[in-house]
């Protein structure tokens, strides 16, 4: 299909600001009589805070107020509270103080006295777990139904039970979450490969680059917060109750910020202290966070400890997985194990699964979503185990990847539901083709000391939603306003969906302007930025949006010139009758009309169906244009997929343990390519992820006291331009997905799962099919391998290593 | 090696690093009018972006604190405020220095050039900015002011590196989006070897 804006390359409006650096961060807003707070935080790993002494810094000049848990809502246990006398990891907001600058916050901060009565802590799952072993909070280590729903409570295993799990066997201990299909036992014994791996992946910190900020004051009852968040009118309903205020008294300004990848999505808890603060001291209040405290309460990936039994058939089709999970779901107790193995389903199509997991609270920091939660860790663990089932097979490990590739015929996840359309197979081709599998996995490996490893790697995640709303406004100047509630994530897809709106309405890209980042602006309702979801749900909502204006626009047209709407066409930027275009009228006199005319057509009647939010937008845009609004009711049956394939070739010292990306493909599979420029940052920029994941990123903590060993962005680490290929290529299959109006599906998840599963396939590969089953994969791990050192990759130790 | 990079001035530079991590400065400090009773400010000129400026400015005060909360120049960013991204990338005499890690007090006879700087007086971007932009370089943006400078600098002392140049000059400047392709092809872009 031919279209004007779909597909083709554009420079996102916000994009010359941040070359200039002109673009507004939240800490770059500033207001008239401007305070700061700093938060005072823990330093144990779990504990009760007993009494706070603050007499001294309140006296101090400068010092305008404190703020601790009494003074906040009471937020139900375990959860992530924004200021706690609870205290379940070090780094944990105990209160915050105000003053005139944050050097004398931070003075005053200083003289604080606490009395913390000390608990014990614990920050490896399995040391939990095991009888006997301490629990994260008093009242046990997970959470599960009990009489009054979800509670924490303790779960233990026998000793020989977790000896088991950590020597790679099926610990047949107690779960909090079981699923399976199909019959696992028939399914095995038609197997001619089965083989048994324990795993463990590190949980890794997601450190955005901006540390986060809030600054916000209140004016005639209304509060305005300036925040840093992924999305913008996902975060204004329950920024609001956080504050306790209606909808419409919060004004939500986010503009730009500086990186989520999960951890932004919506309101995170230390958002409520300047709503708080300011609305006590009736003074703008900004607070934001160090890189430190970023590490802390910035959120992190869960890590896995687990276990997996696999079977092939002598075709090479997954015909059983039998998987178990212990999620580190660290303070929140948040684990993504089910997920991860609903991502098995997809990638490997097994006729029988099951799946057993439970996540277990640590003395760590707040666990939460991160970039493809469970699925991504999951395809970097199963990458390897896949490729040792088919090498005992004697299969090609493309030919075992194509063999079990999910089409659009597929059924996925535990209740077995099906998609909305799949090519994996063709991603896997063109990814092969164009990294040339078949000539590099023939090609001399070992030179010296150095030897070249080739590997594949696939990624999945879910990859968009429907029911959110839309609007577009014509001025009536002839101007298409295009208003998102999509966030400025960095991804360009607040700018790329909307140009679904640009299409339908068959306009002119310079004579639109998009209306973003300020919800007085008139932001519609829109699904949070996060999970890949964005391109589909939000092209959608676009399309419909200015479906509904070209509707209003041929009804005032055939009103005016006679006949019906059927006889109507738009193009060129004007309504016209179809068999006699020069009969019609502009845009601009349509929305001239339509301003007259009022009721739906100006705004100043909507929809019933649309959300509480769009409708208050509507309200504010009301007749200043022709207003298009509508809610997404398109059908939606099935899920529908971001799926990716990578190729990558490294070369590993074996000296050294070091190993190099000489060559990296990654191929998207998510219909309809929008904006190619953009797909190809999302699918490098998760490529990098993955790096990140197969080598680089861990926590570290202290098992002695429970501190965080490697809070620096050095220490933790994010790959860097050296630990990335030289130039990285990423393709499309470009194949639209029928229940998207322009064919696109999302793809920022996948991006990163396909690139950490093809670099921990070809580091078993360079080391003859050695399996660490373990992410990263670091240097000193290889180097024992090398050495015949007995480096116990089966401890399934995570966390203090 | 750089010309300007002379032994004394090196040793000086870590001096003064040094002298800024230990001194406080790491707190951000943001309020100019503000500060705790023992802080005594003293006025100074620094050339900025080829302008002089008075500034009152603390013992420990960082250069990243003056232009951020002083000269309301924001386009240098805070992104860990301990030298290890490379957010606040600067130039001061044409090399790139991290503007969270140098006393402002060290650059009074000096010239800095921040991100703003970098425009003609006419408006017009600066190459290496039309070049980010065309190959859509940042994602969030945050790290994308020092990628701009350190590619500046970069192209200043050799007008047309190789692409392993390039990630070797710009290895100091994080990017957890991952644009790296992206910068790199930016900077491809900008020495005239992309069209």
């Amino acid at each position: 299909m031919t279209y004007m804006h779909i597909g083709k390359d554009f420079t996102p409006p916000d994009a010359e600001g941040k070359v200039t650096g002109a673009a507004r961060y939240s800490e770059d807003f500033r207001r008239d009589g401007l305070v700061f707070a700093r938060l005072l935080t823990s330093p144990v790993p779990s504990g009760m805070v007993r009494n706070i002494d603050a007499t001294e810094a309140l006296r101090m000049d400068g010092v305008l107020g404190i703020l601790t848990a009494d003074d906040l809502p009471e937020t139900p246990r375990p959860g992530n509270p924004a200021l706690s006398n609870e205290l379940t990891y070090v780094g944990q907001p105990i209160l915050a103080i105000a003053a005139i600058s944050e050097q004398i916050a931070e003075d005053a901060l200083g003289r604080i006295r606490l009395d913390i009565e000390r608990r014990a802590f614990v920050v490896d799952p399995l040391d939990s777990l095991v009888e006997g072993g301490p629990n994260a909070y008093p009242e046990g280590n997970v959470m599960r139904r009990g009489e009054s729903g979800m509670e924490l409570a303790p779960l233990k295993w026998s000793r020989a039970a977790v000896e088991n799990f950590r020597n790679g066997r099926d610990p047949q201990a107690e779960f909090t979450t079981e699923w399976s299909f199909g019959d696992l036992d028939a399914a095995f014994a038609e197997c001619s490969v089965v083989i048994e791996e324990p795993f463990v992946s590190a949980g890794t910190p997601h450190h955005s680059l901006e540390p986060r900020t809030c600054m916000s004051y209140w004016e005639n009852g209304r509060c305005y917060f300036h925040g840093s968040l992924q999305s913008q009118s996902a975060a204004n309903a329950p920024l609001a109750r956080m504050l306790g205020i209606e909808l419409d008294d919060l004004c939500f300004i986010n503009e730009t910020t500086g990186g989520g990848f999960g951890s932004r999505i919506g309101p995170y808890p230390f958002m409520a202290i300047s709503g708080y603060l300011s609305r006590n001291l009736n003074r703008p209040v900004q607070v934001r966070i160090t890189r430190e405290e970023e590490f802390f309460i910035g959120s992190a990936r869960s890590g896995m400890q687990g276990w997996m039994k696999v079977g092939l058939k002598p075709d090479g089709k997954v015909a059983a997985v039998d998987l178990v999970i212990v999620n580190d779901g660290g303070s929140t107790g948040s684990g993504s194990g089910s997920s991860g193995a609903g991502a098995v389903t997809v990638i490997y199509q097994p006729n029988a699964m099951r799946f057993r997991g439970v996540s277990v609270f640590t003395n760590t920091t707040p666990r939460g979503a991160q970039r493809g939660p469970g699925q991504n860790e999951m395809h970097a663990i199963t990458a390897p185990i896949m490729d040792k089932a088919a090498n005992q097979l004697g299969m090609d490990r493309v030919a075992f990847r194509r063999a079990n590739a999910p089409d659009s015929n597929s059924r996925i996840e535990a209740n077995q539901t099906n998609m909305t359309s799949a090519f994996m197979r063709e991603a896997i081709d063109m990814g092969a083709q164009m990294f040339d599998w078949e000539g590099k996995i023939n090609q001399p490996r070992r030179n010296g000391s150095k030897v070249i490893g080739i590997g594949v790697g696939q990624g999945y995640h879910a990859a968009g939603n429907n029911g959110f709303d839309g609007i577009v406004r014509i001025g009536t100047d002839g101007r298409i306003y295009l208003h998102t509630g999509v966030g400025n994530l960095g991804t360009y897809s607040y700018a790329g969906t909307v140009r679904a709106a640009a299409e339908a309405l068959q306009c002119r890209w310079e004579n639109c302007e998009i209306v973003r980042g300020n919800s007085d602006l008139g932001l519609p309702h829109s699904s949070g930025q996060g999970g890949s979801n964005t391109m589909f749900t939000h092209t959608r909502t676009n399309w419909v949006a200015a479906m509904d204006a070209i509707a209003k626009m041929k009804e005032i047209a055939a009103a005016e010139l006679g006949g019906t709407v059927d006889d109507y066409s738009i193009g060129e930027e004007r309504v016209f009758k179809t068999a006699t275009p020069a009969e019609g009228l502009t845009y601009a006199e349509a929305a001239q009309r339509a301003v007259a005319l009022g009721g739906r057509y100006s705004g100043a009647e909507y929809p019933d169906d649309i959300n509480e939010l769009t409708a208050l937008a509507v309200q504010k845009i009301a007749g200043t244009g022709l207003v298009g609004v509508a809610k997404d009711n398109l059908e939606k049956n099935g899920t529908a997929p971001g799926l990716a394939v990578a190729f990558a070739e490294i070369e590993m010292d074996l000296d050294t343990g070091k190993y190099e990306i000489l060559d990296y493909v990654g191929i998207a599979e998510c219909g309809t390519i929008v904006h190619p420029k953009g797909l190809s940052q999302g699918m490098n920029g998760g490529g990098v992820w993955g790096f990140g994941m197969a080598g680089h990123e861990r926590h570290v903590y202290d098992p002695q006291n429970g501190l965080p060993a490697n809070i620096g962005l050095y220490q933790s680490k994010p790959p860097t331009f050296l630990d990335v290929p030289l130039q990285m290529r990423t393709a499309a299959v470009n194949i639209p997905d029928p229940q998207s109006p322009v064919g696109a599906r999302g793809i920022g998840e996948p991006a990163q799962g396909c690139a950490v599963a093809a670099v921990t396939s070809a580091i078993a590969d360079a080391l003859g099919g050695h399996l660490f089953n373990r992410v990263p994969v670091t240097p000193d791990m290889v180097i024992d391998y090398v050495a015949g050192n007995a480096y116990n990759n089966k401890s399934l130790k995570t966390n203090t290593f | 090696m750089n010309p300007r990079l002379t032994r004394r001035r090196f040793i000086k530079g870590v001096i003064y690093s040094s002298a800024a991590a230990m001194s406080g400065a790491g707190l951000y400090l943001t309020n100019a009018q503000s500060q705790s009773s023992a802080a005594v400010g003293r006025l100074i000129s620094i050339n900025v972006n080829g302008r002089t400026r008075s500034v009152d400015v603390l013992p420990q005060e960082t250069l990243a604190h003056t232009l951020r909360y002083k000269l309301n120049m924001t386009g240098t960013k805070l992104g860990c405020n301990r030298g290890e991204c490379g957010a606040c990338t600067v130039l001061i005499d044409d090399v790139t220095t991290y503007a969270c890690s140098m006393l402002t007090h060290s650059v009074k006879t000096r010239t800095v050039t921040t991100v703003e700087g970098l425009r003609s007086p006419d408006g017009q971007l600066h190459p290496v900015q039309q070049a980010f932009l065309e190959e859509l370089s940042p994602q969030c943006g945050f790290c994308t002011p020092g990628q701009v400078i350190a590619t500046v600098a970069l192209l200043k002392a050799n007008p047309r590196p190789t692409r392993e140049e390039a990630r070797q000059a710009l290895a100091g400047n994080l990017c957890r989006c991952g644009a790296y392709d992206h910068y790199l092809n930016g900077v491809m872009r900008a020495s005239g070897q992309l069209s």
